[in-house]
C-alpha cells in the first residue's frame, strides 16, 4: 500500500490488516501517556480545501499520538487564494520534506491525481462525492468491535446517499468484508447505478438490519429544492426512537457526523443505548493511526 | 508511397490508388491526374508520378466542427496552428466555430477570418458566424450579412440557444439563407454543475453527472422548431438515444435536419473517465457516454441517420487541463486523431464499407452545411487526401501540430491515418509533415 485513496479497489485481506491494526492501536488511546515513538521524525501535512473539524482533528491527533510532526494547511488565507494551483501547493510541501500528505478536497478524484504526482504517500480525507476511506474504515472497525464480525451483517445507509462520499466508502468496505448494504432515502437522493438494493420506504429499509448508518442531511439540499422541507424529510426518513424500537430494536446506530438533531436523527437515538457515534469518533483516531503507520512504515514500537 | 520529388506545386500523376470518392459514388482502383490545381482527365507531359499502391485517395475531406480560438485565445490555438493540425489530420476544409473572444458575430470578422485562412493557405477555412449577438442568446446576429461575407453556417456552439423564442426566430430567418443553424443541444438547467455522463461510472467516481436527457430534450425542442419553421437545423455532436429518435422523427416528416457524431463519442465510453482516474483529459461536452449509447451512435452513423462525422476539435492549454475536474475546460483536441479513431471504430470493426464511411466525412458534411463539391472529376479543384487504411500508429499528443494536447486517446493504438493532404493541387502535408 503506497497511498490510501479509496476502499473500492481494496481486498478483504488488506482491509482486515488495517482493521486489526486499528484495534491494536486503539489501545494506545487508553494509556495514561498517549504517545508512542512510532513516527518520530516524520512530518505530515494536513491539507484541507474544505472545512472540517472532526476529520482534521482526528488526523492531527493520530499523528501526534505517534510522535509525528503535523502542519495544518487550510486553503483560505493561503497561497491558493493567490492563484497557486493545488499541484504546486503540494509539490512545495513535499519540497519541504513532508513525509505524507493528508488531503480533503471538494472535487472527486483530486487525491488520486495528487498521488500520481507526488512521491510521498497521499491519504484521502474526503474527496467530493467520491470516497472518505478512513471514515469507511472506522465504520468497519466500529461494527467489528460491536459484533465481533462484519461478514453476513445487514447494513442500512439512510439519507442523501447520492451526494455522500461516506456512503460510497461504506458500500465498498462493507461489501468487500462480506456484509450486505442497502440504501434508503428519497428517490432523487439515491444513486441509480451503484449495485446496492434501494428503497424509499424507511421501514422496509431498516427492518431487520444489524446496522443503521444515518447520513447528515445538508441544508443545501433544501436550498437547492431537492428536499421540500426538513419537516417533511423528518416525517419520511427521520430515525426516531419509536421507529427504531419498532423496526430495528437491536441495530447498532451510527452517524458520520456532524448530526442535525431532530432532522435525520433524534437526540433520544443519538444519545441512547443503540448509538455508536462516539465509538466511531474514537475508532476514527485509531484508524488514522493505522493508516499512517502502514504508509509511513512505522517501527514496531507501539 | 515515396515522395522522391520535392516540388510541392507541380502536376501529379497518382497511380495505382484506390479512389474512394463519395461525391461521385466511386470506389475503384485507378490513376488520378492533377494539373494547374485541378483534376484532369489524362496524363500530361512532365507530370510527377506517385505510386500510391495500398493507399486510398479521398477527395475534399472536411471537418465542419472545429475550434481555432483566434481571436482571443491564441495560447490554445490560432488559425495557423489549427490549419496545420487540419492538414496533418488529412483535412482540406474545416468549418471553424465562432465562440472566440470577441465572438465572430459580424461580417467584418467573417471576412477577416476567411481572408486570413486563405493567406495561410493550408486549408479551405469556412467561417461559421454566431446566431445571436455575442452568442448571448438575446438578439439575432447579422446572419444574412455574415453569409454574404462568407459564413458557411451559424452557431452559438458552447452556449446553447436556451430561449425557444430566439431559436424559432433563427430557424425561421435561416429559411432565406443557404446555410443552417448549428446547435449544441443542451438543457443548461439540467446540466448545471455536472461534468460527466450520469451513470454507473459517475456514481462510483463521485463526479456530478448529467443524464442524456439534457441533450435529448433540447434536440426534441429544436426538431419541433425546425419542423414548424422549415429552417435548416444541424445538430452538433449527438450522443443520446432521444436525440437520434428526434432526428429520425424529423426525417420521417421531411424536416431539414441533419446531425453529426464525433470520433471520440464513436470510439470511447465513459469508462475512459475511470481509466484516466478522473483526469480532466476526459472532460468533454457532451460527455463520453456508456457502451450502449456509443453503440447506438455507431449504428446511427452506419444507417446514415447521422450523416456527418466532425471532430469538435477543442484545443486547450495543458495548464488549463491540469485543473481539478470541475474547473477544467471541456474539450478534446481531435483533428489529428479523427481518421484513426473513425477507421478504428467503424471500418476495422466491419461496421461500414469505405465509401459509406467516407461519405460522413465528405459529401455528408457538405450537404449538412449547404456546400457543394463535385469530387474527382476533370476541372474540379484538386483537394485530396491519401490515406493508409492499415497503418497502425500510437497517439502521441506531443507530436501534434495543434497547440492542444488534450486527448484521452493519448497512448492508444489507432488503425488508419492520412499520409498526404492536397489543397488545390498543392501538397499541404506529406508523410506526416505539414508543408508550411
Amino acid at each position: 500500500m503506497r497511498n490510501f485513496i479509496a476502499l473500492e479497489n481494496m481486498n478483504a485481506q488488506e482491509l482486515t490488516t488495517l482493521i486489526d491494526l486499528a484495534e491494536t492501536l486503539s489501545e494506545v488511546l487508553e494509556r495514561p501517556i498517549k504517545k508512542v515513538p512510532t513516527l518520530r521524525g516524520k512530518a505530515i501535512a494536513n491539507v484541507f480545501f474544505e472545512p472540517s473539524t472532526r476529520t482534521r482533528n482526528s488526523f492531527e491527533l493520530a499523528a501526534k499520538y505517534m510522535s509525528a510532526d503535523v502542519i495544518n494547511f487550510q486553503a483560505s488565507g493561503s497561497s491558493v487564494e493567490k492563484g497557486e494551483t493545488l499541484w504546486d501547493t503540494a509539490r512545495n510541501l513535499t519540497a519541504m520534506a513532508i513525509d505524507a500528505v493528508v488531503i480533503r478536497h471538494q472535487v472527486a478524484g483530486v487525491p488520486g491525481l495528487l498521488a500520481d504526482l507526488l512521491n510521498v504517500p497521499v491519504i484521502n480525507a474526503g474527496d467530493g462525492m467520491h470516497e472518505h476511506p478512513t471514515q469507511g474504515l472506522l465504520d468497519l472497525v466500529t461494527v467489528k468491535a460491536h459484533y465481533g464480525r462484519i461478514g453476513g451483517l445487514q447494513i442500512a445507509i439512510v439519507g442523501d446517499v447520492l451526494h455522500s462520499r461516506v456512503a460510497r466508502s461504506d458500500l465498498w468496505g462493507f461489501t468487500i468484508m462480506g456484509a450486505t448494504v442497502r440504501f434508503v432515502g428519497p428517490p432523487n437522493l439515491l444513486p441509480s447505478a451503484l449495485g446496492a438494493p434501494m428503497t424509499s420506504n424507511l421501514e422496509e429499509g431498516i427492518r431487520g438490519c444489524d446496522v443503521v448508518q444515518v447520513l447528515r442531511l445538508q441544508n443545501e439540499r433544501q436550498k437547492s429544492g431537492a428536499v421540500p422541507s426538513m419537516r417533511e424529510y423528518r416525517e419520511k426518513f427521520g430515525v426516531t426512537q419509536e421507529r427504531l424500537g419498532k423496526w430495528a430494536p437491536d441495530a447498532l446506530v451510527m452517524h458520520p457526523g456532524p448530526q442535525n438533531r431532530g432532522v435525520e436523527i433524534d437526540s433520544e437515538v443519538l444519545d441512547g443505548p443503540q448509538s455508536a457515534v462516539l465509538a466511531q469518533v474514537r475508532y476514527g483516531v485509531a484508524v488514522r493511526m493505522a493508516v499512517l503507520y502502514r504508509l509511513l512504515g512505522g517501527t514496531h514500537d507501539i | 508511397m515515396t515522395f522522391s520529388e520535392t516540388s510541392p506545386s507541380d502536376n501529379w500523376h497518382i497511380k495505382n490508388v484506390r479512389i474512394v470518392d463519395p461525391y461521385t459514388h466511386t470506389d475503384a482502383l485507378g490513376d488520378i491526374f492533377i494539373a494547374g490545381g485541378c483534376f484532369v482527365s489524362e496524363k500530361l507531359p512532365e507530370m510527377l508520378t506517385l505510386d500510391a499502391t495500398g493507399l486510398w485517395a479521398v477527395p475534399r475531406m472536411v471537418d465542419i466542427h472545429v475550434h481555432f480560438r483566434e481571436p482571443g485565445q491564441e495560447h490554445k490555438e490560432d488559425l495557423v496552428s489549427g490549419s496545420r493540425a487540419a492538414a496533418a489530420g488529412g483535412f482540406s476544409a474545416v468549418a471553424a466555430m465562432p465562440n472566440t473572444d470577441p465572438v465572430i458575430d459580424n461580417p467584418a470578422l467573417i471576412s477577416w477570418e476567411g481572408a486570413h485562412g486563405r493567406e495561410i493557405g493550408l486549408i479551405d477555412l469556412w467561417p461559421l458566424g454566431a446566431v445571436t449577438k455575442a452568442s448571448a442568446g438575446k438578439e439575432l446576429a447579422e446572419l444574412a450579412l455574415m453569409e454574404a461575407a462568407g459564413a458557411m453556417g451559424f452557431s452559438d456552439d458552447g452556449k446553447p440557444i436556451a430561449s425557444g423564442r430566439i431559436m424559432r426566430a433563427a430557424l425561421s430567418y435561416a429559411t432565406m439563407l443557404k446555410h443552417p443553424i448549428v446547435q449544441h443541444a443542451e438543457d443548461l438547467d439540467l446540466s448545471e454543475g455536472t461534468v460527466m455522463h450520469e451513470g454507473q461510472i459517475s456514481h462510483r467516481l463521485g463526479l456530478p453527472g448529467v443524464p442524456a436527457a439534457a441533450e435529448a430534450a433540447m434536440v426534441w425542442r429544436d426538431v419541433e422548431l425546425s419542423l414548424l419553421t422549415q429552417g435548416r437545423l444541424h445538430v452538433a455532436h449527438v450522443t443520446a438515444l432521444g436525440s437520434l429518435e428526434a432526428v429520425a422523427y424529423a426525417k420521417r416528416l421531411g424536416g431539414p435536419v441533419t446531425a453529426e457524431a464525433t470520433p471520440h463519442h464513436l470510439l470511447l465510453t465513459d469508462q475512459a473517465v475511470s481509466d484516466w482516474q478522473a483526469s480532466p483529459i476526459t472532460k468533454v461536452n457532451p460527455p463520453l457516454r456508456p457502451l450502449e449509447l456509443r453503440d447506438a451512435l455507431r449504428k446511427a452513423v452506419v444507417t446514415g441517420l447521422v450523416s456527418v462525422i466532425a471532430s469538435d476539435h477543442a484545443p486547450h492549454h495543458d495548464d488549463e487541463k491540469m485543473s481539478p475536474y470541475p474547473q477544467a475546460p471541456y474539450g478534446i483536441s481531435g483533428l489529428e486523431t479523427s481518421i484513426g479513431a473513425v477507421f478504428s471504430s467503424l471500418l476495422h470493426t466491419g461496421l461500414m464499407d469505405p465509401l459509406t464511411l467516407l461519405e460522413r466525412m465528405t459529401s455528408g458534411p457538405h450537404q449538412a452545411l449547404g456546400a457543394w463539391y463535385p469530387g474527382v472529376v476533370p476541372g474540379a479543384r484538386a483537394d485530396l487526401t491519401l490515406i493508409d487504411p492499415e497503418l497502425l500508429w500510437v497517439v502521441e499528443p506531443r507530436t501534434f501540430y495543434s497547440r492542444g494536447h488534450n486527448t484521452p486517446m493519448a497512448g492508444m493504438q489507432l488503425k488508419g491515418k492520412a499520409v498526404a493532404t492536397m489543397l488545390g493541387g498543392r501538397w499541404t502535408m506529406r508523410e506526416g509533415q505539414v508543408l508550411a
